[in-house]
Protein backbone atom coordinates (compact mmCIF):
# COMPACT_ATOMS: atom_id res chain seq x y z
CA UNK A 1 0.00 0.00 0.00
CA UNK A 2 1.18 3.37 -0.80
CA UNK A 3 1.29 6.86 1.11
CA UNK A 4 -1.62 7.89 -0.64
CA UNK A 5 -3.86 4.78 -0.17
CA UNK A 6 -3.13 5.27 3.20
CA UNK A 7 -3.70 8.50 3.72
CA UNK A 8 -6.69 8.43 1.95
CA UNK A 9 -7.84 5.50 3.62
CA UNK A 10 -7.54 6.83 7.15
CA UNK A 11 -9.12 10.12 6.54
CA UNK A 12 -12.01 8.39 5.28
CA UNK A 13 -12.36 6.29 7.90
CA UNK A 14 -11.45 9.20 10.62
CA UNK A 15 -12.36 11.83 9.30
CA UNK A 16 -12.05 14.14 12.29
CA UNK A 17 -9.21 12.65 13.89
CA UNK A 18 -6.93 13.50 11.09
CA UNK A 19 -5.88 17.01 11.16
CA UNK A 20 -3.09 16.74 8.48
CA UNK A 21 -0.73 14.95 6.97
CA UNK A 22 3.05 15.80 5.42
CA UNK A 23 6.10 13.99 3.96
CA UNK A 24 9.26 12.94 6.48
CA UNK A 25 11.98 12.04 4.48
CA UNK A 26 9.45 9.24 2.11
CA UNK A 27 7.91 8.05 5.22
CA UNK A 28 4.22 9.34 5.67
CA UNK A 29 3.03 11.58 8.96
CA UNK A 30 -0.06 11.67 9.67
CA UNK A 31 -1.74 14.46 12.53
CA UNK A 32 -4.26 12.47 14.53
CA UNK A 33 -6.06 14.07 17.02
CA UNK A 34 -4.94 12.99 20.61
CA UNK A 35 -8.11 11.75 22.10
CA UNK A 36 -8.44 8.92 19.36
CA UNK A 37 -4.87 8.37 19.08
CA UNK A 38 -5.24 5.24 20.50
CA UNK A 39 -8.35 4.20 18.55
CA UNK A 40 -6.59 4.60 15.90
CA UNK A 41 -3.41 2.88 16.43
CA UNK A 42 -5.70 -0.30 16.40
CA UNK A 43 -7.80 0.23 13.78
CA UNK A 44 -3.99 0.45 11.99
CA UNK A 45 -3.35 -2.72 13.75
CA UNK A 46 -6.21 -4.61 13.24
CA UNK A 47 -7.44 -3.39 9.78
CA UNK A 48 -5.78 -5.92 7.30
CA UNK A 49 -4.98 -4.07 4.77
CA UNK A 50 -2.66 -1.78 7.09
CA UNK A 51 -1.66 -4.13 9.32
CA UNK A 52 1.38 -2.31 11.08
CA UNK A 53 1.90 -5.32 13.34
CA UNK A 54 5.24 -3.36 15.07
CA UNK A 55 5.53 -0.83 17.21
CA UNK A 56 8.91 0.81 15.89
CA UNK A 57 9.47 3.75 18.70
CA UNK A 58 7.81 6.56 20.33
CA UNK A 59 9.37 10.01 19.82
CA UNK A 60 8.41 12.57 22.40
CA UNK A 61 9.28 16.11 21.61
CA UNK A 62 9.25 19.44 23.47
CA UNK A 63 8.62 22.46 20.78
CA UNK A 64 8.99 25.40 23.51
CA UNK A 65 12.03 26.49 22.47
CA UNK A 66 11.50 25.89 19.05
CA UNK A 67 11.54 29.13 16.84
CA UNK A 68 8.52 30.86 15.64
CA UNK A 69 6.58 27.50 17.21
CA UNK A 70 2.94 28.57 18.07
CA UNK A 71 1.39 25.36 18.48
CA UNK A 72 0.99 22.61 21.99
CA UNK A 73 4.19 22.52 23.57
CA UNK A 74 4.55 18.45 23.37
CA UNK A 75 4.02 15.72 20.57
CA UNK A 76 4.66 12.82 20.79
CA UNK A 77 5.23 10.36 17.61
CA UNK A 78 4.20 6.76 17.24
CA UNK A 79 6.55 5.01 14.41
CA UNK A 80 4.64 1.84 13.23
CA UNK A 81 5.81 -0.58 10.41
CA UNK A 82 3.92 -3.39 8.61
CA UNK A 83 6.13 -6.41 8.92
CA UNK A 84 3.69 -8.50 6.24
CA UNK A 85 3.33 -5.60 3.62
CA UNK A 86 6.65 -3.78 4.27
CA UNK A 87 5.19 0.10 5.03
CA UNK A 88 5.97 2.51 7.47
CA UNK A 89 3.56 5.46 8.80
CA UNK A 90 4.45 7.84 11.69
CA UNK A 91 0.97 9.13 13.39
CA UNK A 92 1.47 12.79 15.20
CA UNK A 93 -0.08 13.78 17.88
CA UNK A 94 0.05 17.13 19.85
CA UNK A 95 0.18 17.63 23.43
CA UNK A 96 -0.82 20.96 25.62
CA UNK A 97 1.51 21.66 28.59
CA UNK A 98 -1.40 22.06 30.84
CA UNK A 99 -3.00 18.96 30.18
CA UNK A 100 -0.48 16.18 28.87
CA UNK A 101 -2.39 13.39 28.82
CA UNK A 102 -2.78 11.02 26.09
CA UNK A 103 -4.74 7.61 26.05
CA UNK A 104 -2.27 4.44 26.69
CA UNK A 105 -1.67 2.09 23.81
CA UNK A 106 0.51 -0.40 26.25
CA UNK A 107 -2.31 -3.12 25.44
CA UNK A 108 -2.36 -3.24 21.71
CA UNK A 109 1.70 -4.02 21.90
CA UNK A 110 4.33 -5.37 24.24
CA UNK A 111 6.78 -2.71 24.05
CA UNK A 112 4.34 0.15 24.18
CA UNK A 113 4.12 -0.45 28.26
CA UNK A 114 7.92 0.53 28.28
CA UNK A 115 8.01 3.02 25.53
CA UNK A 116 5.03 5.17 27.50
CA UNK A 117 7.10 4.97 31.03
CA UNK A 118 9.92 6.18 28.64
CA UNK A 119 8.10 9.10 27.55
CA UNK A 120 6.70 9.88 30.76
CA UNK A 121 10.01 10.00 32.40
CA UNK A 122 12.25 12.15 30.08
CA UNK A 123 9.02 14.16 29.07
CA UNK A 124 6.27 14.43 31.80
CA UNK A 125 3.51 12.99 29.45
CA UNK A 126 1.37 11.27 31.30
CA UNK A 127 -1.10 8.00 29.75
CA UNK A 128 -4.35 7.58 30.94
CA UNK A 129 -5.29 4.33 32.02
CA UNK A 130 -1.48 3.03 31.92
CA UNK A 131 -1.27 0.16 34.21
CA UNK A 132 1.90 1.15 35.46
CA UNK A 133 3.07 4.61 34.56
CA UNK A 134 6.22 4.72 36.55
CA UNK A 135 9.75 6.40 35.38
CA UNK A 136 12.25 3.76 33.41
CA UNK A 137 15.61 5.64 32.93
CA UNK A 138 15.51 7.40 35.97
CA UNK A 139 16.12 7.02 39.39
CA UNK A 140 12.52 6.80 40.95
CA UNK A 141 13.25 9.59 43.40
CA UNK A 142 14.26 12.04 39.96
CA UNK A 143 12.32 15.73 40.51
CA UNK A 144 11.09 16.82 36.97
CA UNK A 145 11.51 15.61 33.29
CA UNK A 146 14.92 15.67 31.55
CA UNK A 147 14.54 15.96 28.32
CA UNK A 148 11.94 18.98 28.87
CA UNK A 149 13.80 22.50 27.50
CA UNK A 150 13.42 23.98 30.72
CA UNK A 151 15.47 21.26 32.58
CA UNK A 152 18.69 22.23 32.60
CA UNK A 153 21.05 19.69 31.68
CA UNK A 154 23.98 20.68 34.71
CA UNK A 155 21.14 20.31 37.45
CA UNK A 156 21.96 17.64 39.49
CA UNK A 157 20.07 15.50 42.52
CA UNK A 158 20.98 13.40 45.24
CA UNK A 159 19.34 9.86 44.67
CA UNK A 160 19.76 7.71 47.15
CA UNK A 161 17.09 4.98 48.10
CA UNK A 162 16.80 1.76 46.58
CA UNK A 163 13.79 0.60 44.30
CA UNK A 164 12.69 -2.49 45.68
CA UNK A 165 10.03 -3.20 43.30
CA UNK A 166 7.66 -4.59 45.26
CA UNK A 167 5.05 -2.84 43.82
CA UNK A 168 5.48 -4.29 40.36
CA UNK A 169 5.94 -7.70 42.06
CA UNK A 170 3.32 -8.04 43.72
CA UNK A 171 1.14 -7.46 40.35
CA UNK A 172 3.17 -10.28 38.59
CA UNK A 173 2.17 -12.65 41.35
CA UNK A 174 -1.43 -11.50 41.19
CA UNK A 175 -1.16 -12.47 37.51
CA UNK A 176 -0.16 -15.54 38.08
CA UNK A 177 -1.99 -16.58 40.59
CA UNK A 178 -0.55 -15.97 43.83
CA UNK A 179 -1.94 -14.54 46.98
CA UNK B 1 19.11 -48.52 74.61
CA UNK B 2 18.14 -48.20 71.00
CA UNK B 3 15.45 -45.51 70.22
CA UNK B 4 13.12 -46.81 67.36
CA UNK B 5 12.15 -43.86 65.65
CA UNK B 6 8.77 -43.70 64.46
CA UNK B 7 9.00 -42.61 60.47
CA UNK B 8 5.20 -42.09 59.59
CA UNK B 9 5.98 -39.18 62.34
CA UNK B 10 8.80 -37.73 60.35
CA UNK B 11 8.04 -37.87 57.59
CA UNK B 12 5.80 -34.43 55.69
CA UNK B 13 1.95 -35.78 55.90
CA UNK B 14 1.15 -36.04 51.91
CA UNK B 15 -2.66 -35.72 51.28
CA UNK B 16 -3.90 -39.13 50.19
CA UNK B 17 -5.90 -37.76 47.03
CA UNK B 18 -2.52 -36.64 45.07
CA UNK B 19 0.61 -38.68 43.77
CA UNK B 20 2.89 -36.45 45.49
CA UNK B 21 3.32 -32.93 48.16
CA UNK B 22 4.77 -31.45 45.25
CA UNK B 23 1.43 -31.53 43.32
CA UNK B 24 1.42 -28.02 41.16
CA UNK B 25 -2.18 -27.82 41.48
CA UNK B 26 -1.54 -26.92 44.97
CA UNK B 27 -2.83 -23.26 46.97
CA UNK B 28 -0.29 -20.56 45.16
CA UNK B 29 1.08 -18.71 48.76
CA UNK B 30 3.47 -15.89 48.56
CA UNK B 31 5.13 -16.99 51.87
CA UNK B 32 6.52 -20.13 49.75
CA UNK B 33 8.22 -18.43 47.42
CA UNK B 34 12.05 -16.87 47.91
CA UNK B 35 12.95 -13.23 46.20
CA UNK B 36 16.46 -12.90 44.44
CA UNK B 37 17.68 -9.92 43.19
CA UNK B 38 19.63 -10.72 39.61
CA UNK B 39 22.32 -8.02 38.88
CA UNK B 40 22.52 -4.89 39.00
CA UNK B 41 26.05 -5.57 39.52
CA UNK B 42 26.78 -9.46 39.03
CA UNK B 43 29.13 -10.66 35.92
CA UNK B 44 26.69 -12.69 34.87
CA UNK B 45 24.16 -9.46 33.42
CA UNK B 46 27.05 -8.11 31.78
CA UNK B 47 26.07 -4.91 32.46
CA UNK B 48 23.79 -2.77 35.11
CA UNK B 49 20.68 -4.62 34.56
CA UNK B 50 18.13 -5.79 37.47
CA UNK B 51 15.95 -8.61 37.67
CA UNK B 52 13.42 -9.41 40.39
CA UNK B 53 12.85 -12.95 40.58
CA UNK B 54 10.22 -14.83 42.72
CA UNK B 55 11.39 -18.62 43.23
CA UNK B 56 9.99 -21.24 43.89
CA UNK B 57 12.02 -23.72 44.78
CA UNK B 58 14.45 -23.07 41.93
CA UNK B 59 11.75 -22.31 39.47
CA UNK B 60 11.11 -18.98 38.50
CA UNK B 61 7.51 -17.91 39.04
CA UNK B 62 7.51 -14.22 38.27
CA UNK B 63 9.66 -11.74 37.41
CA UNK B 64 10.04 -7.94 36.96
CA UNK B 65 13.09 -5.78 35.06
CA UNK B 66 14.58 -2.64 36.00
CA UNK B 67 17.24 -0.90 33.78
CA UNK B 68 18.34 2.78 34.18
CA UNK B 69 21.51 2.33 35.67
CA UNK B 70 23.84 3.34 33.02
CA UNK B 71 21.61 5.92 32.27
CA UNK B 72 23.52 8.80 31.50
CA UNK B 73 21.49 11.55 29.37
CA UNK B 74 22.62 10.87 25.74
CA UNK B 75 19.63 12.15 24.10
CA UNK B 76 19.97 15.32 26.16
CA UNK B 77 23.63 15.45 25.88
CA UNK B 78 23.16 15.82 21.98
CA UNK B 79 20.83 18.73 22.17
CA UNK B 80 23.59 20.88 23.86
CA UNK B 81 26.07 19.71 21.21
CA UNK B 82 26.71 20.54 17.56
CA UNK B 83 26.26 17.55 15.42
CA UNK B 84 29.82 16.47 14.75
CA UNK B 85 30.15 16.16 18.26
CA UNK B 86 27.30 13.84 18.69
CA UNK B 87 29.13 11.36 16.59
CA UNK B 88 31.84 10.64 19.57
CA UNK B 89 28.71 10.33 21.83
CA UNK B 90 26.91 7.40 19.62
CA UNK B 91 30.16 5.23 20.13
CA UNK B 92 28.97 5.06 23.83
CA UNK B 93 25.95 3.40 22.80
CA UNK B 94 26.56 0.20 21.35
CA UNK B 95 30.33 -0.13 22.26
CA UNK B 96 30.80 -3.14 21.44
CA UNK B 97 30.06 -2.02 17.64
CA UNK B 98 30.57 1.33 17.44
CA UNK B 99 31.34 2.20 13.50
CA UNK B 100 27.42 0.98 13.23
CA UNK B 101 26.19 3.65 15.55
CA UNK B 102 28.45 6.16 13.67
CA UNK B 103 26.93 5.19 10.34
CA UNK B 104 23.60 5.11 11.80
CA UNK B 105 23.39 8.72 13.25
CA UNK B 106 25.69 10.09 10.34
CA UNK B 107 23.15 8.60 7.81
CA UNK B 108 20.20 9.99 9.39
CA UNK B 109 21.86 13.40 9.47
CA UNK B 110 22.96 13.32 5.62
CA UNK B 111 20.03 12.34 4.43
CA UNK B 112 18.44 15.81 6.52
CA UNK B 113 21.45 17.40 4.58
CA UNK B 114 20.22 16.05 1.16
CA UNK B 115 24.20 15.05 0.98
CA UNK B 116 24.99 12.34 -1.19
CA UNK B 117 28.48 10.43 0.14
CA UNK B 118 30.95 9.23 -2.12
CA UNK B 119 30.53 5.67 -3.13
CA UNK B 120 34.45 4.62 -1.88
CA UNK B 121 33.15 6.36 1.13
CA UNK B 122 30.08 4.45 1.34
CA UNK B 123 31.80 1.13 0.57
CA UNK B 124 34.50 1.57 3.74
CA UNK B 125 31.24 2.12 5.61
CA UNK B 126 29.11 -1.05 4.40
CA UNK B 127 33.03 -3.02 5.03
CA UNK B 128 33.42 -1.51 8.51
CA UNK B 129 30.04 -2.06 9.39
CA UNK B 130 29.85 -5.19 8.59
CA UNK B 131 33.19 -6.04 10.57
CA UNK B 132 31.52 -4.43 13.22
CA UNK B 133 28.84 -6.71 13.23
CA UNK B 134 31.22 -9.83 13.22
CA UNK B 135 32.85 -8.73 16.36
CA UNK B 136 29.63 -7.72 17.69
CA UNK B 137 28.04 -11.48 17.22
CA UNK B 138 31.38 -12.80 18.32
CA UNK B 139 31.65 -11.38 21.91
CA UNK B 140 27.81 -12.30 22.58
CA UNK B 141 28.05 -15.56 20.91
CA UNK B 142 31.62 -15.87 23.30
CA UNK B 143 30.11 -14.40 26.20
CA UNK B 144 26.81 -16.19 26.40
CA UNK B 145 28.52 -19.71 25.94
CA UNK B 146 30.65 -18.86 28.91
CA UNK B 147 27.81 -17.80 30.78
CA UNK B 148 26.21 -21.59 30.30
CA UNK B 149 29.77 -23.06 31.38
CA UNK B 150 31.61 -23.65 28.17
CA UNK B 151 34.88 -21.57 28.64
CA UNK B 152 36.59 -22.49 25.98
CA UNK B 153 34.67 -20.72 22.75
CA UNK B 154 35.44 -17.36 24.51
CA UNK B 155 39.02 -18.05 23.46
CA UNK B 156 38.61 -19.00 20.22
CA UNK B 157 35.89 -15.82 19.59
CA UNK B 158 37.82 -13.48 21.47
CA UNK B 159 41.23 -14.27 19.76
CA UNK B 160 38.95 -13.24 16.74
CA UNK B 161 37.47 -10.44 17.81
CA UNK B 162 40.96 -9.09 19.00
CA UNK B 163 42.39 -9.49 15.34
CA UNK B 164 39.52 -7.47 13.98
CA UNK B 165 40.01 -4.93 16.52
CA UNK B 166 43.37 -4.97 15.55
CA UNK B 167 42.58 -3.81 11.69
CA UNK B 168 40.19 -0.71 13.06
CA UNK B 169 42.86 0.09 15.42
CA UNK B 170 45.10 0.84 12.56
CA UNK B 171 42.02 2.66 10.88
CA UNK B 172 40.91 4.96 12.94
CA UNK B 173 43.25 4.84 16.44
CA UNK B 174 41.21 3.87 18.55
CA UNK B 175 39.26 -0.25 19.54
CA UNK B 176 35.85 0.71 20.93
CA UNK B 177 35.55 4.00 20.41
CA UNK B 178 35.95 4.85 17.25
CA UNK B 179 34.27 7.96 15.78
CA UNK B 180 35.19 6.59 11.85
CA UNK B 181 32.45 8.77 10.36
CA UNK B 182 31.92 12.19 9.62
CA UNK B 183 29.27 13.96 7.98
CA UNK B 184 29.96 13.29 4.01
CA UNK B 185 32.22 10.63 4.73
CA UNK B 186 34.52 9.01 6.66
CA UNK B 187 37.73 10.26 8.54
CA UNK B 188 40.54 8.45 7.27
CA UNK B 189 40.90 6.16 4.23
CA UNK B 190 41.91 2.76 4.47
CA UNK B 191 45.91 1.82 4.76
CA UNK B 192 47.01 0.31 1.92
CA UNK B 193 47.39 -3.03 3.67
CA UNK B 194 43.94 -3.37 4.56
CA UNK B 195 42.19 -5.38 2.07
CA UNK B 196 44.91 -8.24 2.60
CA UNK B 197 44.56 -7.79 6.49
CA UNK B 198 40.94 -8.28 6.45
CA UNK B 199 40.77 -11.50 4.09
CA UNK B 200 43.75 -12.92 6.45
CA UNK B 201 41.44 -12.24 9.58
CA UNK B 202 38.22 -13.68 7.87
CA UNK B 203 40.11 -16.79 7.55
CA UNK B 204 40.83 -16.80 10.90
CA UNK B 205 37.47 -15.86 11.78
CA UNK B 206 35.95 -18.52 9.66
CA UNK B 207 38.11 -20.70 11.74
CA UNK B 208 37.02 -20.16 15.04
CA UNK B 209 33.71 -20.01 14.47
CA UNK B 210 33.61 -23.09 12.47
CA UNK B 211 35.39 -24.99 16.09
CA UNK B 212 32.96 -23.30 18.20
CA UNK B 213 30.61 -24.84 16.33
CA UNK B 214 32.32 -28.03 16.14
CA UNK B 215 32.85 -27.79 20.31
CA UNK B 216 29.10 -26.91 20.63
CA UNK B 217 26.94 -28.30 17.76
CA UNK B 218 26.87 -32.04 18.86
CA UNK B 219 26.96 -31.41 22.63
CA UNK B 220 25.00 -32.76 25.37
CA UNK B 221 25.37 -30.27 28.03
CA UNK B 222 25.19 -26.96 25.64
CA UNK B 223 22.20 -29.04 23.96
CA UNK B 224 20.53 -29.51 27.09
CA UNK B 225 21.12 -25.82 28.35
CA UNK B 226 19.92 -24.40 25.27
CA UNK B 227 17.19 -26.19 23.62
CA UNK B 228 13.82 -25.16 23.77
CA UNK B 229 14.82 -22.91 26.81
CA UNK B 230 13.23 -19.27 27.19
CA UNK B 231 10.87 -19.62 23.72
CA UNK B 232 9.72 -16.52 22.65
CA UNK B 233 7.16 -16.92 19.97
CA UNK B 234 7.03 -15.37 16.61
CA UNK B 235 3.79 -13.09 17.74
CA UNK B 236 5.27 -11.81 20.95
CA UNK B 237 8.49 -10.87 19.72
CA UNK B 238 6.77 -8.82 17.17
CA UNK B 239 4.55 -6.99 19.40
CA UNK B 240 7.36 -6.40 21.15
CA UNK B 241 8.93 -4.96 18.74
CA UNK B 242 12.20 -6.85 18.05
CA UNK B 243 14.15 -6.67 15.09
CA UNK B 244 17.69 -8.06 14.37
CA UNK B 245 18.77 -11.81 15.01
CA UNK B 246 16.81 -12.35 17.82
CA UNK B 247 13.84 -11.61 15.59
CA UNK B 248 15.36 -13.91 13.20
CA UNK B 249 15.89 -16.82 15.74
CA UNK B 250 12.14 -17.23 16.01
CA UNK B 251 11.42 -17.78 11.78
CA UNK B 252 11.06 -14.33 10.60
CA UNK B 253 13.07 -13.84 7.73
CA UNK B 254 13.61 -9.75 7.98
CA UNK B 255 16.57 -7.71 7.45
CA UNK B 256 16.36 -4.41 6.74
CA UNK B 257 19.46 -4.92 4.42
CA UNK B 258 17.15 -6.95 2.88
CA UNK B 259 14.09 -5.72 3.42
CA UNK B 260 14.68 -1.78 3.21
CA UNK B 261 18.13 -1.85 1.56
CA UNK B 262 20.69 0.64 2.14
CA UNK B 263 24.27 1.61 1.03
CA UNK B 264 24.21 -0.73 -1.99
CA UNK B 265 22.99 -4.07 0.51
CA UNK B 266 20.76 -5.07 -2.53
CA UNK B 267 24.11 -5.54 -4.99
CA UNK B 268 25.41 -8.05 -2.36
CA UNK B 269 24.38 -12.10 -1.90
CA UNK B 270 23.85 -12.90 1.31
CA UNK B 271 21.54 -15.45 3.07
CA UNK B 272 19.54 -14.31 5.49
CA UNK B 273 19.85 -16.97 8.45
CA UNK B 274 16.64 -18.03 10.56
CA UNK B 275 15.71 -20.24 13.59
CA UNK B 276 12.98 -22.05 13.86
CA UNK B 277 11.78 -22.05 17.68
CA UNK B 278 13.56 -18.82 19.13
CA UNK B 279 15.54 -20.57 21.87
CA UNK B 280 18.87 -19.65 22.78
CA UNK B 281 20.51 -21.97 20.71
CA UNK B 282 18.49 -20.55 17.62
CA UNK B 283 19.57 -17.25 19.07
CA UNK B 284 22.93 -18.32 19.05
CA UNK B 285 23.58 -19.99 15.64
CA UNK B 286 21.77 -17.39 14.01
CA UNK B 287 24.84 -14.92 14.95
CA UNK B 288 27.43 -17.58 14.10
CA UNK B 289 25.56 -18.10 10.52
CA UNK B 290 25.44 -14.14 9.91
CA UNK B 291 29.13 -14.28 10.43
CA UNK B 292 29.92 -16.28 7.48
CA UNK B 293 26.97 -13.83 5.66
CA UNK B 294 28.95 -10.86 7.16
CA UNK B 295 32.16 -12.23 6.04
CA UNK B 296 30.81 -12.98 2.35
CA UNK B 297 29.55 -9.07 2.21
CA UNK B 298 33.05 -8.06 3.23
CA UNK B 299 35.21 -10.61 0.51
CA UNK B 300 32.49 -8.90 -2.43
CA UNK B 301 32.92 -5.37 -1.24
CA UNK B 302 36.40 -5.73 -1.05
CA UNK B 303 36.00 -6.67 -4.79
CA UNK B 304 34.09 -4.02 -5.86
CA UNK B 305 35.72 -1.15 -3.55
CA UNK B 306 35.87 1.67 -6.20
CA UNK B 307 38.88 4.75 -5.48
CA UNK B 308 37.91 8.25 -4.99
CA UNK B 309 37.25 10.86 -2.70
CA UNK B 310 36.30 9.85 1.10
CA UNK B 311 34.91 12.51 2.29
CA UNK B 312 32.41 14.75 -0.27
CA UNK B 313 33.31 17.66 -1.38
CA UNK B 314 30.48 20.22 -0.56
CA UNK B 315 31.83 23.14 1.66
CA UNK B 316 28.96 23.11 4.01
CA UNK B 317 30.16 20.06 5.83
CA UNK B 318 33.79 18.97 4.85
CA UNK B 319 36.85 20.52 6.08
CA UNK B 320 38.87 21.87 3.29
CA UNK B 321 42.47 20.00 3.38
CA UNK B 322 44.77 21.95 5.53
CA UNK B 323 46.71 23.18 2.57
CA UNK B 324 43.55 25.28 1.51
CA UNK B 325 43.14 26.18 5.18
CA UNK B 326 46.38 27.87 5.59
CA UNK B 327 46.83 28.67 2.12
CA UNK B 328 44.21 30.49 0.72
CA UNK B 329 41.55 32.97 2.88
CA UNK B 330 38.78 30.89 0.94
CA UNK B 331 39.61 28.09 2.65
CA UNK B 332 40.38 29.29 6.28
CA UNK B 333 36.81 30.92 6.45
CA UNK B 334 35.02 27.42 5.23
CA UNK B 335 37.09 25.91 8.09
CA UNK B 336 36.34 28.63 10.69
CA UNK B 337 32.94 28.22 9.16
CA UNK B 338 32.27 24.73 9.80
CA UNK B 339 34.03 24.57 13.06
CA UNK B 340 32.57 27.96 14.54
CA UNK B 341 29.38 27.59 13.51
CA UNK B 342 28.95 24.47 12.72
CA UNK B 343 26.91 22.10 10.06
CA UNK B 344 22.85 23.09 9.82
CA UNK B 345 20.59 21.06 8.17
CA UNK B 346 17.27 22.62 7.39
CA UNK B 347 14.34 22.65 10.11
CA UNK B 348 12.97 18.98 9.99
CA UNK B 349 12.60 15.73 11.21
CA UNK B 350 13.85 12.76 9.79
CA UNK B 351 13.21 9.00 11.35
CA UNK B 352 16.20 6.62 10.00
CA UNK B 353 17.23 3.15 10.43
CA UNK B 354 19.85 0.75 9.58
CA UNK B 355 20.39 -2.92 10.23
CA UNK B 356 23.03 -2.58 13.46
CA UNK B 357 24.23 -5.99 15.34
CA UNK B 358 21.23 -6.10 17.09
CA UNK B 359 18.47 -5.19 15.09
CA UNK B 360 17.28 -1.71 13.97
CA UNK B 361 18.69 0.94 15.18
CA UNK B 362 17.07 4.31 14.72
CA UNK B 363 17.63 7.70 15.15
CA UNK B 364 14.68 9.97 14.99
CA UNK B 365 16.41 13.45 14.86
CA UNK B 366 14.77 17.08 14.64
CA UNK B 367 16.67 20.14 13.26
CA UNK B 368 15.77 23.66 14.16
CA UNK B 369 18.00 25.26 11.65
CA UNK B 370 21.06 25.59 14.15
CA UNK B 371 24.27 23.75 14.67
CA UNK B 372 22.78 21.58 17.51
CA UNK B 373 20.17 18.65 16.81
CA UNK B 374 16.87 19.96 18.06
CA UNK B 375 16.08 16.63 20.11
CA UNK B 376 17.59 13.22 19.18
CA UNK B 377 16.01 10.22 20.31
CA UNK B 378 17.54 7.06 19.69
CA UNK B 379 16.15 3.58 18.98
CA UNK B 380 18.41 1.42 20.40
CA UNK B 381 17.21 -2.07 19.48
CA UNK B 382 17.66 -4.14 23.00
CA UNK B 383 15.50 -1.87 24.50
CA UNK B 384 12.97 -3.93 22.93
CA UNK B 385 14.54 -7.02 23.77
CA UNK B 386 14.89 -6.37 27.10
CA UNK B 387 11.38 -4.89 27.33
CA UNK B 388 9.99 -8.80 26.69
CA UNK B 389 12.45 -10.26 29.35
CA UNK B 390 10.65 -11.24 32.36
CA UNK B 391 8.27 -13.10 30.43
CA UNK B 392 11.10 -15.19 28.53
CA UNK B 393 12.34 -16.19 31.99
CA UNK B 394 9.50 -16.95 34.13
CA UNK B 395 9.12 -20.92 34.44
CA UNK B 396 12.21 -21.52 33.65
CA UNK B 397 15.73 -21.24 36.61
CA UNK B 398 17.91 -18.94 37.13
CA UNK B 399 20.60 -20.22 35.19
CA UNK B 400 18.61 -20.20 32.39
CA UNK B 401 17.83 -16.19 33.25
CA UNK B 402 21.60 -15.99 32.95
CA UNK B 403 21.57 -17.63 29.74
CA UNK B 404 18.60 -15.79 28.13
CA UNK B 405 20.15 -12.68 29.18
CA UNK B 406 23.40 -13.71 26.87
CA UNK B 407 21.40 -14.50 24.19
CA UNK B 408 19.14 -11.88 23.24
CA UNK B 409 22.92 -9.37 23.70
CA UNK B 410 21.63 -6.63 25.85
CA UNK B 411 24.64 -4.12 25.82
CA UNK B 412 23.55 -1.48 28.90
CA UNK B 413 24.97 1.57 26.96
CA UNK B 414 22.62 1.14 24.31
CA UNK B 415 19.46 0.15 26.14
CA UNK B 416 19.61 3.04 29.07
CA UNK B 417 21.21 5.62 26.67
Amino acid sequence: MNNENLLTQLTEKYQKAVLGSCDRFGVLEIQVDRATIAEVVKFLRDTPEFSFNMLIDLVSIDYSNYPGWTGDRFSLSYLLKSLLLGHRLQLKTTVPEDEPVVPTISGLYGNADWLEREAYDQMGIRFAQHPNLKRLLNHHEFVGHPLRKDYPITRRQWLSANESLMDEMEVRLKEKGYE
Amino acid sequence: MTTVLDTKTLLPTVPENSASGLDSARHKDKKDLVFVNLGPSHPATHGTLRALCALDGETIVAAVTEMGYLHRGFEKDCEVHTFQQVIPYTDRLNYVSAIMNNVGFCKAVERMLRIPIPERALYIRLITCELNRIIDHLVCAGANLVDIGALTNFWYSFNAREKVYDILEKLCGARLTSSYTRLGGVSRDLYPAFADEVKAVLKEIKKSVGEIQKLVSKNRIFLDRTKDICVISKETALSYGWTGPTLRACGVEYDLRKAEPYYHYEDFKFEIPVGSKGDIYDRIFVRLLEIEESSSIIEQALKKLPKGPIMTDDKRVALPPKQQTYGNIEGLMNHFKIIMDGICPEPGEIYDFTEAANGELGFYVVADGTKNPYRVKCRPPCFMNFAAFHGMIEGGMIADAVANLGSINIIAGELDR
